[in-house]
C-alpha cells in the first residue's frame, strides 16, 4: 500500500525528460574526436607535437582557472571547454612554435576572447582561431615556419635546427604544381603544415564520430567543404587538372580541421539549419577568395573568424517558422 | 573653485578618455611609445589650458548661435602655435606624431571642455579645469604607451632614453625583442588596451560607488 502521507509531490516546470548530455560530455566527445588527428601529428612530426599540445592545454586550463579565481567566479575548468580550446590552439600552430608563444596565445584565447566576454557560450569569436590570428600577427616568423615531416624534432630542440619547407598551399599559391605531394600523401597527412591539420583522414574520422554522436550537425562542414570544392573545380588554373586542383584545395591547409572542429563551435555559429548552411557557404567562399586573391596562402582561419562576426546577423534574419501557424502568421513571424 | 575636486574629476571620476570617452582617435593612434604619449599629452594639456582661458575670457562676447565656430577658431590658433613650436624645437616628436598634432583642432576633449566648462565658468576655474583634464588625458596616454611599448616591443622610452638622438634612441630594453607581442603595437592592440583600461576603470568606479552606498 502506498504511504500517501509521506509521498512527496515534486512540482517542476517542463522539460520533464532530460538527457544526460551536458557541456562536459559534449566536450569529452570533441576531445575523443580530435585524438586520431593528434595521433597522426605525433606520427608525422614526432613527440614534440604532443609536448606542444600538452603545454597548450595546460596553459589554457591555467588561464581559465586563474581568471575565474581572480574575478571570484565559479570555477569552470571542469567543463573541459578549456581543454578543447587548448588542443585546437595547438592544432593550428606549427610544431616548431616556441612553448612561450603558445602560452601567450592561450592567454589571448581564454582570457581576452572568451572570459572577458563572460566565459563559455558568450564569446563571439572562436577562441582558438582568434588566438592563432593574434599569434600570426605577433610572431609571423615563428608561425609561418613549416617543418618538413621527414624531420623528427627532438623534444626540446630549438626551432633553428629543423629543415623547413613550403606547405602544399604555398606551393599552389606560387603555381609550383609539379612540386606538390601526391594526393595520397595529402589524404594521409605526411605533409608539412600546422600540427593538427595535416591528416585529412584522421580529421574526417573525428568528424564522422561527432556527427554520429550528434555533437555537431552536418550542415556547416558539408556546406563549407562542398563550397570550396565546387568553386575550386570551376576556377582551376589552366596548367593543372580541375579535379586534381579541387582535391588539393580540399585536402590542403586547415580546411578539414576548420570545417569540422572550428566552424561548428556552438557559441559562434548560427542556431538554425538554413543559417548554418549559409554560414558554411560563406566560410567556403571567403576561404577560396583569400587563398586565390589574398596575400596569405591560407584563408580558413580568417574566413571562419569573419563569418563568426556575421553569426548574429544570420540568427536575426533566419528564424524558424512557428510550427502549425497559419501562413499569414508565419510570414509575419519571419518578417519580425 | 576647488582645485582638489577638479583634479580628482579630471584624473578619475570624469577622466576625459576613460569615463567621458573623448579624444579616442588620438589615444588609439599614437600610444605606441612613451615618447609619443608624453609629447601628445603635454601638447593637448597646453592647448586645452590656453583655449579654456581664452574661451572663458570671450564667453560674454561670443554670440550663442555661432559659438562652435568661434571655439574652433580659438583652438585652431593655439594648435597652429604648438604645431609650429614642435616643428622648430623638437622635430623628432613632430615627425613621429605627424598629422595627429594638427588634428588636435577637432579633438573632442578640447571642444567638449570649451562647451561644457569654459563657456560657463570664470577664467581661473577654466584654467584649472584645462590643467586637470589635460593631466587626466596625459596620464591615460602614458599608461597605455608604457603598457603597449613594454609588451609590444619590449622596451621602455624608445625615442627618449638609451642614448642616441632624440627620436632615434633605442630605449631601454626590458624584454628580449623576440618575445614582443607585436599585435599590441598595431592598431588592434590600441583597441584591446583601451578596452581593458576602460573596463578596469568602470569596475573600480562601480566598486567605489557601491561602497559609498553601503556606508550610507
Amino acid at each position: 500500500m502506498t504511504d500517501y502521507k509521506n509521498l512527496k509531490l515534486i512540482a517542476s516546470s517542463s522539460p520533464h525528460i532530460r538527457s544526460n548530455e551536458d557541456t562536459r560530455s559534449i566536450m569529452l566527445d570533441v576531445i575523443i574526436a580530435m585524438l586520431p588527428a593528434l595521433g597522426m601529428s605525433i606520427y608525422v612530426f614526432g613527440i614534440q607535437a604532443l609536448v606542444l599540445t600538452l603545454i597548450s592545454v595546460a596553459s589554457c586550463l591555467f588561464w581559465e582557472w586563474g581568471y575565474r579565481k581572480l574575478m571570484k567566479k565559479s570555477s569552470s575548468i571542469g567543463d573541459l571547454s578549456a581543454v578543447v580550446t587548448g588542443m585546437l590552439l595547438a592544432f593550428v600552430c606549427p610544431v616548431s612554435l616556441p612553448w612561450w608563444a603558445i602560452v601567450i596565445g592561450a592567454f589571448f584565447s581564454i582570457v581576452v576572447v572568451k572570459q572577458l566576454y563572460g566565459g563559455i557560450g558568450c564569446n563571439f569569436l572562436n577562441p582558438a582561431l582568434a588566438g592563432r590570428a593574434i599569434l600570426v600577427a605577433s610572431y609571423a616568423s615563428f608561425m609561418t615556419q613549416w617543418v618538413t615531416p621527414a624531420e623528427k624534432l627532438p623534444i626540446f630542440g630549438s626551432a633553428a635546427d629543423v629543415t623547413t619547407g613550403s606547405t602544399p598551399l604555398a606551393l599552389m599559391k606560387d603555381g609550383a604544381f609539379n612540386e606538390l605531394p601526391t594526393i595520397r600523401e595529402m589524404f594521409l597527412g605526411t605533409i608539412g603544415g600546422s600540427l593538427g591539420e595535416v591528416s585529412a583522414l584522421a580529421l574526417l574520422l573525428g568528424g564522422i564520430y561527432l556527427i554520429i554522436r550528434k555533437v555537431i550537425s552536418w550542415q556547416i562542414p558539408v556546406a563549407y567543404i562542398a563550397t570550396v570544392a565546387v568553386v575550386s573545380l570551376i576556377s582551376a588554373p589552366a596548367n593543372i587538372g580541375a579535379v586534381d586542383y579541387m582535391l588539393y584545395s580540399v585536402l590542403g591547409g586547415g580546411l578539414m580541421l576548420g570545417a569540422i572542429f572550428m566552424a561548428t563551435d556552438y557559441a559562434t555559429s548560427p542556431v538554425t539549419k538554413p543559417g548554418q548552411l549559409i554560414f558554411g557557404i560563406g566560410c567556403g567562399l571567403l576561404t577560396v577568395f583569400i587563398r586565390r586573391f589574398g596575400s596569405y596562402p591560407e584563408g580558413v582561419c580568417y574566413s571562419i573568424l569573419i563569418m563568426n562576426c556575421c553569426t548574429w546577423l544570420l540568427d536575426k534574419y533566419i528564424k524558424p517558422t512557428i510550427y502549425g501557424a497559419p501562413k499569414k502568421e508565419k510570414k509575419e513571424a519571419a518578417a519580425k | 573653485m576647488n582645485f582638489g575636486k577638479q583634479l580628482k574629476e579630471g584624473l578619475i571620476s570624469q577622466n576625459p578618455v576613460l569615463v567621458q570617452l573623448l579624444g579616442m582617435c588620438s589615444t588609439l593612434a599614437i600610444t605606441t611609445s612613451f615618447f609619443n604619449g608624453l609629447g601628445m599629452g603635454i601638447s593637448v594639456l597646453v592647448i586645452l589650458t590656453l583655449s579654456n582661458i581664452f574661451i572663458s575670457l570671450l564667453r560674454k562676447i561670443i554670440p550663442n548661435e555661432v559659438r562652435i565656430a568661434c571655439y574652433i577658431v580659438v583652438i585652431a590658433g593655439f594648435v597652429t602655435c604648438v604645431d609650429l613650436i614642435l616643428k622648430a624645437f623638437v622635430p623628432a616628436l613632430s615627425n613621429s606624431l605627424g598629422v595627429f598634432i594638427p588634428l588636435i583642432v577637432v579633438n573632442c576633449i578640447i571642444l567638449g571642455r570649451a562647451e561644457a566648462f569654459a563657456s560657463k565658468n570664470s577664467v581661473a576655474a577654466s584654467a584649472v579645469d584645462g590643467i586637470c583634464q589635460g593631466i587626466g588625458y596625459t596620464l591615460v596616454l602614458v599608461i597605455m604607451c608604457v603598457f603597449r611599448e613594454l609588451l609590444g616591443s619590449g622596451t621602455f622610452g624608445a625615442g627618449l632614453l638609451g642614448g642616441g638622438e632624440l627620436g632615434a634612441a633605442p630605449g631601454l630594453r626590458i624584454i628580449p625583442e623576440q618575445f614582443g607581442i607585436k599585435i599590441l603595437t598595431m592598431p588592434v592592440g590600441g583597441f584591446l588596451t583601451l578596452g581593458a583600461l576602460i573596463a578596469a576603470m568602470q569596475w573600480a568606479l562601480t566598486k567605489a560607488n557601491n561602497k559609498k552606498k553601503e556606508a550610507k
